[in-house]
């Protein structure tokens, strides 16, 4: 609580039990009048002063102005007729307590989400030339220089590992709990929590441009862009108030006057406390409050789970999204060729697996890594002479003093080899000794282990379309798509080709409120991305290009968090509409009520006051995320 | 050019307000307010000097409502 709203809530205590305390004090006429006003100009002298404000700036549809106007009116009547004047105080002590509880709120989610992107380091450490760390403001060190990050501290800048071995903790980041390794020559980014060891880092970026000022520069400035959502209720605010005011200025005129006319009794008094019952409903408070902060409870509850949305426009656009185009390599496959399966003939797999490790001893081709990554003991004491590359074809090698070749199947028809075919798909290496075919070894990029279980998910939140774009050959993208479940495959495509079948894609829409979203790892398919309806770029830890072009950013390169996000957003959304429709729905209910005498003026304050503490509770709620 | 201020004000409604007053000042282009972190921004018209701008601009939101403020 600050300052202002300790005040506020003493004031709104004291002059509450003022009025209790006065329903006991029997005293009648002006005394009654004048001991009634103390706790009314305690809890609403502030209120009196705006209202003259908004009258000398002309401002007529004020919300202190009409608070003003309502509860003098029925002071008013109070003096003249009832001798009632715990309403109006009543009024105005709820307006306040409405008005304190927003603030305390809002404060109170805003911190909280803050807290849950707490990644902002507060100071890097400099080794001085005596060996001794200096604290220093991150914004101070420059590109290039040597920083310590000791155990339990942020990252506080970009840079590569020059010293230390370390776990770090990146789930501020990413969502993810387990720890990244890194060790001399790894790039580490800010934000991370160093878990055990010294680290001493050269920076490779200013602290501007550093991955945790980027992320915190994104979130807090998301929900500026405006969804279509906040705009209606901002419009409608603008039309509510001046509605129900002229509303109940034709009530409090209208009916006396045709009752007069009629011959009947006018009852002046009983039409113009209904009118003052309208403007006591005439502040769109609850509305415009709570739909900013869903959406902004929103974004911060995705942001803790490792999704970055760049705005309440697109946590909108997330929500209606039906189809999800995917790019293959990288978002749903590793990217990253593995050997998938060994098929020996005569001789056992370990033995096919190390020769062909051998050969490929000196090569660099990504086929070679993977070979060599997949037999690990490559560099034991074997013999390998002779090494020779033929161009498109294969290396051939001796090993021990056998003559291995290793390649495709051209290469075993030039040297006459009989080769089986296999039934896998990907890169196949034949293999053979002397002339004699040994079997063969299968490469493929592999499908990330969680790539099946994403689409599930996606299918089962309602996404009815899942596509698959790729630049691969025919076999391999078919195979991957049956394999996971994805509805439909575009294969063999150039990167240009992948903006016109998105293009065609949103062509195809059946109806207007639907969204195509396409996820990619945002390094070479930022056309694409902004192309489609929502781009979500995945993998972006370090990676600016992905940060810059896609709309919403996976943090890590886990496809599960896709249908994560869309889940988020719809619950988001859903608090959204709730809130929207029960705020109205009971203002209008109450309106008509109040219209024909059934809702008095306390109905009138709790409905509005009421409705707006439900619906910051509801909206609150938006940042609960975790078990989605 | 874009700038972007911190705010104080206390209801989402007149934040709205704020931004309106503020879109209708000589001199700015656009304007939008983000209540949840009090901060607004505000694009200014070419060859527009934001010091002499912004003060008109708190001058309007103060119209619309009065407990609030800009730092500038």
């Amino acid at each position: 609580m600050n300052k202002k709203q300790k005040k506020n809530l003493i004031r709104i205590i004291v002059s509450a039990v003022m009025m209790i305390g006065l329903n006991f004090v029997k005293v009648e006429g002006l005394l009654r009048f004048a001991l009634y006003m103390v706790p009314y100009l305690i809890v609403g002298y502030d209120i009196l002063i705006k209202a003259g404000k908004g009258i000398k700036n002309r401002q007529p549809f004020d919300e202190c102005l009409l608070m003003a106007l309502a509860t003098v009116g029925a002071i008013a009547l109070g003096l003249y007729s009832t001798g009632d004047y715990v309403e109006a105080i009543a009024v105005m002590l709820f307006y306040q307590v409405g008005e304190w509880f927003q603030s305390y709120a809002v404060g109170k989610s805003r911190r909280n989400i803050s807290d849950l992107m707490d990644i902002r380091p507060d100071y890097a450490n400099i080794q001085r030339e005596d060996g001794q760390l200096e604290q220093v403001d991150p914004d101070e060190v420059e590109i290039g220089s040597i920083i310590v990050v000791q155990p339990g501290e942020k990252v506080p800048i970009d840079g590569i590992v020059t010293e230390g071995f370390t776990s770090l903790n990146t789930s501020a980041l990413t969502g993810e709990s387990l720890p990244r390794e890194v060790q001399p020559g790894d790039e580490v980014i800010s934000g991370c929590i160093n878990i055990n060891g010294l680290l001493k880092l050269k920076t490779t970026k200013e602290f501007g441009e550093s991955t945790v000022s980027k992320i915190l520069d994104l979130v807090e400035n998301a929900s500026s862009r405006k969804s279509k959502s906040e705009d209606f209720i901002t419009k409608f605010s603008r039309v509510y108030t001046p509605a129900v005011v002229i509303c109940a200025l034709l009530l409090a005129l209208i009916p006396p006057i045709v009752l007069t006319a009629t011959g009947g009794v006018p009852m002046w008094s009983d039409w113009i406390y209904r009118a003052l019952t309208f403007l006591v409903i005439s502040c769109p408070c609850a509305l415009v409050i709570s739909i900013p902060l869903s959406f902004f409870a929103g974004i911060g509850g995705a942001s803790k789970e490792g999704v970055l949305v760049k705005g309440s426009n697109y946590l909108e656009t997330l929500s209606q999204t039906k189809t999800v185009v995917f790019d293959k390599t990288g978002t749903l496959t590793k990217g990253v060729f593995q050997v998938t399966a060994v098929h020996p003939e005569q001789i056992d797999e370990t033995h096919l697996l190390h020769l062909a490790a051998h050969v490929e001893r000196y090569s660099t081709h990504p086929i070679a890594n993977s070979l060599r990554a997949a037999y690990p003991n490559e560099a034991d004491d074997c013999k390998v002479e002779d090494v020779e590359e033929v161009a498109g074809h294969g290396i051939r090698a001796t090993v021990n003093g056998d003559t291995v070749c290793a390649g495709n199947s051209k290469m075993m028809d030039a040297i006459g080899v009989k080769w089986l075919p296999c039934d896998h798909v990907g890169t196949i290496i034949h293999v053979a000794i002397n002339d004699t075919y040994v079997g063969h070894i299968v490469i493929s990029d592999v499908e990330k282990p969680t790539s099946k279980e994403a689409i599930r998910q996606l299918h089962k939140s309602g996404v009815n379309k899942t596509v698959m774009l790729t630049g691969d050959a025919k076999a391999v993208a078919d195979r991957v798509a049956a394999d996971l479940g994805i509805d439909m495959v575009f294969s063999e495509l150039l990167p240009a080709d992948k903006v016109t079948k998105v293009e065609e894609l949103l062509e195809q829409k059946k109806s207007e409120k639907e969204r195509l979203a396409f996820v990619g790892d945002g390094i070479n398919d930022a056309p694409v991305l902004s192309r489609a309806d929502i781009g979500i770029a995945m993998g972006a830890m370090g990676s600016d290009a992905a940060i810059e072009a896609a709309d919403v950013v996976l943090m890590d390169d886990d496809p599960l968090k896709i249908a994560k996000a869309i889940k988020i957003s719809r619950k988001c959304l859903g608090i959204v509409h709730q809130n929207t429709w029960f705020a109205i729905g009971v203002k209008l209910i109450v309106l008509v009520l109040g219209a024909v005498g059934i809702a008095n003026m306390w109905l009138a304050i709790f409905a509005d006051v009421g409705v707006m503490v439900l619906a910051i509770l509801n909206a609150i709620r938006a940042l609960f995320v975790k078990n989605l | 050019m874009k700038k972007s201020y911190k705010i104080e004000v206390d209801c989402a409604n007149c934040a709205n307000k704020m931004e309106e007053a503020t879109k209708k000042t000589a001199g700015v282009k656009d304007a939008s307010i983000n209540f949840m972190m009090q901060k607004m921004s505000v694009e200014f018209e070419e060859g527009q000097d934001p010091k002499v701008v912004m003060p008109e601009v708190l001058k309007n939101c103060k119209k619309v409502e009065d407990d609030c403020e800009i730092f500038f």
